[in-house]
Formats: structure tokens, C-alpha cells, sequence
């Protein structure tokens, strides 16, 4: 009965929202920030892709804050995941295709993952899609060989000073005279590699952070045993 | 009689939205639940990135350092790009609460996990079950259907 | 918007809708995951030709792979990677009686 009645106002707030989305108007943006952001970024930040310049230059804190959220997330997770008993039997090795074709893909995966994170202020990518290919690359290793062992340690220094580096150029910003996380060190020539300042720095350190938090968190789960109560 | 571009992006932001809400409030298993969860989220940035659309724009990019005539807004999509990496990252720690659920209770359905936590609350605060005078007498036999491990 | 872009269009909602109903009909819960992996790549279509190719590339990598990865892996540790649901098999028969 509770389940009916449930479909039956959940049917009402579908016709509402759809009647009111038939009523907006789709491709009359009105842009009084974007226009204002499209005209200026270039000239002021140096990055060709603007999206980035967004990210980082004009909404940093935005960016910080997003980092924190993700900290925050990894590492409840990984409390509650709690530790792992050294007595159970790992997974078997994984078939010969996967073992292959992890031993083949892991430098691709890598080069593609730098490359991406490298390149944010020219072409799309930037930190967060560069780091999720570097936490796929460094996690594939142990899909295929369960038994390896899976250096937390390693990983978790990595992602700590990756952090601390963002909020260090953050606040180097503040010796400048700046704001904080104003961007610094010269603009350089649009659409070169060496460009629009601390911007690489900055989603260099994002990347590398987001990569190695993501592949400690998968790495938790795979290890994970999911005990009778 | 065939619909414009726009309805047609409309239909299909609000349908998901719509269907996440639908998966997440009649649904009886808790990892259906999360999948809803994701559902909405998608149908919400594709909302979001679509408010920031121009015709016969091009993207944000500048491309050998020729400036277009008019480009979309860049502010919605570097918002949804935040959005969607949070989205990521909340649904793996959900994913980590439902595995704790599963070792802590044994099931996943949340009927049977309302009924656990009532008798653990409970058991816990000291007070008996509380009983309503219209239950049947005997309660039918429910098989638990556990996964094959 | 060109032609070609408006079928492009229609496909893509068509199959993020579809999958999209499945995450809550079908039976097993790999093929679910596998079904809102599907309905970001519909979504992440739909960001090229909306003029977003970084959100699309984030969608495309996160949403998709990542998500994806994450809820398999934690399917196999639940060990309902191969089950599945029984609520429905309950349902089957209360039709029957």
C-alpha cells in the first residue's frame, strides 16, 4: 500500500518538474560572468584553456576545497575499512590476459596519466582526469596479482606532501602581496608548455594527490574481508 | 511534430534526476540505492553544464591562440568538473559504509536491517520491543537469502 | 546545431534512459553497475556536443572507470557479484499463487 501510494506522488512531482522544464529556455545563457572571464583569461592568467583558468586562477579555493572533500572521504573510508588481518589467504593470480595486459598497460597508462596533467593549461584534461589514469595505473598491478603487496606507506607520503605542496604555492602567493593563491611567476607565451605560471605546478601537485588517494582507497576495498557476522 | 533540441536535452536531464528518485525511495536493496544516488548526480550535472549553452559557440579552448567569435560559459563547467569528482568520492565511501552494514548485519535488504536496528537500539537503551496490539499473533517465516560466499 | 548533432543527441538520451531504468529492473547486480557505467558514457556524449570537452573527459574517466571499478570491487568483497536479486525471485512467486 506505502509502495503505491509512493509511486503515486513520486508520478505527481515528475509531471511538475517536467512541466516546468518545458518552460525554460535552452541556449539563451546569460553569461554576465562567463563573457566578462572569456574576454580577460587569456590576457590575464596565460593558459589557453580557460576552463583551468577558471579552476585554479579565478575559483582556487573552490579547487582547495574540493581536495579537502576528497581527503576527507579517503580517509573515512579507510577508518572504516579498518586493518587487515595478515593471517587471511589473498585471491588468486589473476588469468594470463590480465596479468599480460596489466604488465603492458601500466607504462602506457602512466605516460597517458602524466601527459594528460601536464598539458591542463592547453588542451582539456588537467589534475582530476589525469590523476584518475594514474590511480587506474598504479591499482592494475594489483588486480592482476593479488599477492603483491600494495606499499600504503609509499603512497601515503606521496599524497601528503602533493597536498602540502598546493597550499605551499597557495601561500607563497601570500609573500607576493597577493591574494591567496594568486597566480605567480609570469604568464610566459600563450599556448606554450611553459605557460600561465603556477598553473602546471598547481595541477601537477592536484594530480598527483587525487592519483595516489584514489589507489590507496580501491586498494583498501580490494583487501577488504568482508567477514561472517 | 519532432521536439527541439532543447526538450529533448530536458527530458532526458530530468528523467534521470527523476529516475534516481524514484530508485532511491523504492528501492529495498542498499546497493540499488547507491546506484540511484549516482544516477542522480549525473542527471544534475548534465543539468548544470547545460545552463551555460550558446548555439553556434565554441568550447572554452583557444586553439593555436585564435580567440573564437563567441565561446560557451566556463564558470558551469568548471563547477560541474568539481561536482563530478565529489560525486565519485562520496559514492566510494558509501560503498565503504554498505560493506561495514553487511558485516555488522549479514543482509542488505533495509527492511531487514530497519527491523536488527530497532531490536539492537533496543537491547541497547534497556526498554523492551515495543509491541502493537493489531500485529498477528505469528509472524510468517521470511527465508533469509544470504549470497553464495 | 547541425543535423548529425541532434541525432547524436537523441541516441544519447535514448540510451542514457534506458539504462538508466535498468539500474532499477535488472536482476543481477553486476549488469547494474554495468548499466550506470553506461548512462555516464551517454552523459559524457552528450558533453561533446554541448562544447564541454574537459567535463566530458572527466565524466568519461571518473565517472564511467572509476565508479565503475570502485562499485565491482565492492560487489566482489559483498560476494553478490554473481547473485541475484532475490527480492525479485519473491516477487515471481507471490504472481504465481
Amino acid at each position: 500500500m506505502r509502495r503505491y501510494l509512493a509511486l503515486l506522488l513520486l508520478m505527481l512531482m515528475a509531471l511538475l518538474l517536467l512541466a516546468v522544464a518545458m518552460q525554460f529556455g535552452f541556449g539563451a545563457a546569460p553569461m554576465r560572468v562567463g563573457s566578462a572571464i572569456n574576454s580577460a583569461a587569456p590576457g590575464q592568467v596565460g593558459a589557453a584553456n580557460i576552463v583551468t583558468s577558471v579552476v585554479l586562477a579565478y575559483r582556487g579555493i573552490d579547487t582547495l576545497g574540493e581536495l579537502a572533500i576528497l581527503f576527507t572521504a579517503a580517509t573515512a573510508a579507510g577508518l572504516l575499512l579498518g586493518q587487515r588481518p595478515a593471517t587471511t589467504q589473498p585471491d588468486p593470480e589473476a588469468g594470463f590476459i590480465l596479468r599480460h595486459a596489466a604488465d603492458l598497460l601500466f607504462p602506457l597508462l602512466l605516460v597517458v596519466g602524466l601527459f594528460i596533467i601536464v598539458h591542463g593549461h592547453l588542451t582539456p584534461g588537467g589534475g582530476f582526469q589525469g590523476g584518475v589514469i594514474l590511480a587506474a595505473a598504479f591499482f592494475l598491478p594489483l588486480l592482476a596479482r593479488p599477492a603483491s603487496r600494495f606499499r600504503h606507506g609509499v603512497f601515503g607520503v606521496v599524497e601528503a606532501l602533493a597536498g602540502a605542496a598546493f597550499i605551499g604555492i597557495g601561500l607563497l602567493a601570500l609573500t607576493d602581496g597577493g591574494p591567496f593563491l594568486q597566480p605567480m611567476l609570469g604568464k610566459g607565451v600563450l599556448g606554450h608548455l611553459v605557460s600561465a605560471g603556477t598553473l602546471p605546478l598547481l595541477y601537477a601537485a592536484v594530480g598527483l594527490k587525487v592519483g595516489t588517494e584514489l589507489a590507496g582507497l580501491m586498494a583498501g576495498i580490494a583487501a577488504y574481508e568482508a567477514r561472517d557476522p | 511534430m519532432t521536439p527541439d533540441i532543447g526538450q529533448v536535452l530536458f527530458c532526458g536531464s530530468f528523467g534521470l534526476v527523476i529516475i534516481g528518485i524514484f530508485g532511491i525511495v523504492l528501492t529495498n536493496h542498499l546497493v540499488r540505492i547507491v546506484l540511484s544516488i549516482a544516477l542522480l548526480e549525473t542527471g544534475a550535472n548534465l543539468l548544470l553544464v547545460m545552463s551555460g549553452y550558446r548555439p553556434g559557440a565554441a568550447a572554452p579552448i583557444l586553439v593555436d591562440g585564435t580567440v573564437p567569435a563567441s565561446m560557451v560559459d566556463p564558470v558551469p563547467q568548471a563547477l560541474v568538473l568539481t561536482a563530478i569528482v565529489i560525486g565519485v568520492a562520496v559514492q566510494a565511501f558509501m560503498m565503504v559504509l554498505v560493506l561495514r552494514v553487511h558485516t555488522a548485519y549479514g543482509t542488505l535488504d533495509i527492511r531487514e536491517i530497519r527491523t536488527l536496528l530497532e531490536r539492537d537500539i533496543t537491547h541497547a537503551a534497556g526498554v523492551p520491543l515495543p509491541v502493537s496490539p493489531d500485529e498477528p499473533l505469528a509472524q510468517p517465516h521470511t527465508v533469509l537469502h544470504r549470497g553464495a560466499q | 546545431m547541425q543535423a548529425y548533432a541532434y541525432w547524436i543527441v537523441l541516441v544519447s538520451v535514448a540510451v542514457m534512459l534506458t539504462g538508466a531504468v535498468s539500474v532499477l529492473v535488472l536482476r543481477q547486480y553486476m549488469a547494474a553497475v554495468v548499466a550506470t557505467a553506461v548512462v555516464s558514457l551517454g552523459a559524457s556524449v552528450i558533453f561533446v556536443v554541448l562544447r564541454a570537452p574537459d567535463v566530458a573527459l572527466t565524466e568519461a574517466a571518473v565517472g564511467t572507470g572509476l565508479a565503475g571499478v570502485i562499485m565491482a570491487l565492492s560487489l566482489r568483497r559483498l560476494g553478490l557479484h554473481r547473485d541475484d536479486d532475490p527480492a525479485h525471485h519473491r516477487e515471481d512467486e507471490s504472481g504465481e499463487r
